[in-house]
């Protein structure tokens, strides 16, 4: 099992926030993430990440005039690294249940994941399984969150790199997508563009 | 998704049609459209049997009609790939012929009519060599390999016994294959000994070798089947010069002309019909055996005039008459009196299961064709219609099968004289009489329509002429397509054979014939294997 990367720290049926143990190092958009809930293992897919302050009043100063390089900033001013986060939105697209977690299950959990689950980024076997099949393109097509077509098309050449055949693993895809979104022409071209292989 | 099962490529799935009008297929995204050509045949698989059907058109649709107003960027190989069957997809529509259904039952009976359709999404697959086979039959006692669909390996077999049944016809313009096939279909007879053959061999191609459109010498039957053709000939020379020793020279006395046989020449012999009318005089006058002997001896004289006047025959009549009868005797097979009964030779050799073509040597002119084809026939009608009678239902008794194949049958059959002619009678009823015919024409419209609607199994080469189109496919159903698939047929090789003798109309490429292998494939031992099969058997014996 690969390291935790991160903690939830606002936790719905749909979508999660994580916030990184590391700051400055989100994991990419698009990629695909597990967190747990007892006997569920949720899974979701990376569709913002923000470094913000932590307290939402106090915005960070522009230091560096003397400095010569950025890591001198961090160098000069240890204290920015705690006062700092970096967080990032995930949203759920599916979960698998029982000892054996092998079918995974393309729609929401019932319950979402408990606040301060640790967060792991999936495997590329894990990615493999779980994109296997396609159900969960209409979960990422439906959300509300912005640039969704971004998002879609950053999740598919995330997980192509997890396929054998990547330019087979994308021509499904694009299909599943041609028919999701055969009533608008103009997003299938722009996610198309974004995901040929 | 394509996957490759025993039953063969799957194709697509049914999504709407009906049983008359045929099915329409989407195609799977995977399904190169180009590959899907008209008359290839497809399985569908229907919950409880199987549908046997043949693509008759292939269209293309697309799922939005703003991708046809602005195409996508299809010179990027990814995106023409994922539009491929998702937004826009390829049809067929296919003509349902059989079902094949699963159960103990109807695979005693064979493949059925088709009476209903596959029901929505029903899996559509290539047709496999088995689903072929199961259709058209394997060549073994009964069947015999006649070519192979289009763009397949698998035969197409006719059921030989089935085939002789009934009268059958080859037709197709000239040099599209016709011998060939004529000739296929007779060593299929030999083959499956279902009947024995009489052959009016009016150019000389059935018997011994001829030369093919590619230059090339094809053997003829009595080469291929020495023990079981036998040639007869009206031309000894002919047959002599071409390196044939014929088995028999037929002699026909002028005493077995009839007025009927008059009749059916009146064509090709010039004649008014008031000149017909007046052999029947001619013939009540001067007795049945001997009028015609005599009134070619007819002169001038006087009393000529006055036998005309007795008879009310006019002189332009008479003249017409002499006119036209007078070619008659420059036949040198015509005699007075025949030394021996041609008829009875036949029917000897027939009776022995032994197959006759008759070779007309130099005589290949309408008149000697239909002179001789229709006195001999009728002679032999009689002997087996007598034959069939006094058996009285006990099928030991009963006469071997006959087919008669005859050339030009539009001579014999056409709508003025088929009423007449023996033959027009054979094609009607003399199924009842085990005697059948092979006609070959390549003007079938010339053919009666009674006697065009009671052929059994038809062979069509390419046609253009709308009215031979027409008249082949007279009575068949799903004609409008059999149509089009008729005046697409190449040029040569490439027949629809469609009737009695298959379950379906089938385009084939004909089999070949010509190589040593397909002369082996017909039973054909050469000297030097049979010299060895002997050796081996001599050495089997001690």
């Amino acid at each position: 099992m690969s390291e935790k990367i991160g903690e939830v720290i606002e936790s719905g049926s749909g979508q999660f926030v994580a916030e990184c143990y590391e700051l400055h190092s989100p994991p990419p958009l698009g990629s695909l993430m597990k967190t747990s809930d007892g006997d569920v293992e949720i899974y979701g897919v990376v569709c913002n990440a923000a470094t913000e302050s932590i307290e939402p009043n106090r915005r960070p100063i522009a230091r560096g005039k003397e400095e010569a390089t950025e890591e001198g900033i961090y160098r000069q001013h240890p204290q920015l690294s705690k006062l700092l986060r970096t967080t990032f939105d995930t949203l759920v697209v599916g979960h698998s249940v029982g000892k054996q977690r092998a079918v995974p299950l393309h729609y929401l959990p019932p319950r979402p994941p408990r606040v301060h689950s640790f967060v792991y980024p999936c495997e590329a076997d894990e990615v493999r399984r779980f994109t296997q099949s396609l159900d969960f393109l209409p979960i990422l097509l439906g959300t509300r969150a912005g640039a969704v077509d971004e998002i879609v098309s950053a999740c598919l050449r995330q997980a192509s790199c997890a396929h054998d055949d990547r330019r087979a693993f994308l021509i499904k895809a694009g299909k599943e997508l041609a028919v999701l979104l055969s009533g608008d022409l103009n997003r299938l071209n722009a996610i198309l563009r974004r995901i040929r292989a | 998704m394509n996957e490759e099962t025993p039953q063969g490529k799957r194709l697509g799935i049914v999504v709407g049609g009906s049983l008359t009008e045929g099915i329409d297929v989407k195609l799977d995204s995977a399904t190169p459209i180009e590959e899907m050509a008209v008359g290839r045949y497809v399985v569908i698989e229907g919950h409880k049997c199987r549908f046997f059907g043949m693509i008759s058109d292939v269209t293309l649709g697309a799922t939005n009609q703003q991708l046809t107003i602005t195409p996508p960027d299809v010179s990027d190989p990814f995106i023409a790939e994922v539009i491929a069957g998702t937004g826009t997809y390829g049809v067929i529509h296919v003509g349902l012929r059989l079902t094949l259904s699963g159960d103990a039952m109807s695979i005693l009976q064979g493949p059925q009519p088709v009476k209903t359709v596959p029901a929505h999404f029903s899996v559509v697959r290539e047709a496999s060599e088995a689903d072929i086979e199961r259709v058209f039959g394997q060549e073994d006692e009964k069947h015999f390999y006649v070519g192979t669909p289009l763009d397949m390996e698998t035969k197409v077999c006719l059921d030989i016994p089935e085939f002789v049944k009934r009268s059958n016809g080859v037709f197709g313009k000239s040099g599209t294959g016709k011998t060939f096939f004529t000739r296929l279909l007779l060593i299929g007879m030999v083959q499956k000994k279902a009947a024995a053959n009489l052959i009016f061999d009016m150019h000389n191609e059935y018997g011994w070798q001829v030369q093919s459109e590619e230059k090339r010498f094809v053997k003829g039957l009595k080469q291929l089947f020495p023990s079981k053709v036998a040639v007869f000939t009206l031309d000894e020379d002919s047959a002599r010069r071409r390196g044939l020793s014929a088995d028999y020279i037929v002699e026909i006395g002028s005493d077995e002309i009839e007025p009927e046989d008059v009749e059916l020449l009146r064509e090709t012999l010039n004649l008014t019909q008031p000149a017909v009318e007046a052999v029947y005089q001619f013939s009540r006058h001067f007795g049945e055996k001997r009028w015609l002997e005599t009134f070619l001896k007819l002169d001038e004289a006087a009393d000529t005039k006055d036998l005309l006047d007795k008879l009310s025959v006019h002189e332009s009549s008479y003249r017409n008459l002499r006119r036209g009868l007078a070619k008659l005797s420059r036949l040198h097979f015509l005699v007075p009196h025949a030394r021996e009964n041609s008829v009875q030779r036949i029917l000897e050799y027939l009776d022995r299961g032994i197959n006759v073509v008759l070779e007309f040597g130099r005589y290949d002119d309408l008149t000697a064709y239909v002179l001789v084809a229709n006195i001999l026939t009728r002679r032999i009608y009689d002997k087996y219609r007598e034959r069939k009678e006094a058996a009285r239902g006990d099928e030991k008794a009963e006469p071997y099968p006959l087919v008669i194949t005859i050339e030009e049958a539009h001579k014999f059959l056409n709508p003025q004289v088929s009423e007449q002619t023996i033959f027009g009678k054979i094609a009607r009823e003399m199924r009842k009489y085990n005697v059948t015919l092979l006609v070959i024409d390549q003007r079938p419209s010339g053919i009666d329509d009674e006697v065009m609607s009671q052929l059994g199994t038809k062979v069509a080469y390419l046609l253009d002429n709308e009215k031979d189109i027409d008249s082949v496919l007279m009575g068949v159903s799903g004609k409008s397509e059999l149509k089009t698939v008729l005046a697409k047929l190449e040029a040569r090789q490439q027949a629809l054979i469609f009737g009695h003798a298959l379950p379906m109309p089938v385009v084939v490429k004909t089999r070949e014939y010509g190589s040593a292998e397909s002369y082996r494939e017909f039973g054909f031992r050469d000297a030097a294997e049979l010299k060895k099969k002997a050796e081996e058997d001599i050495k089997g014996l001690f």
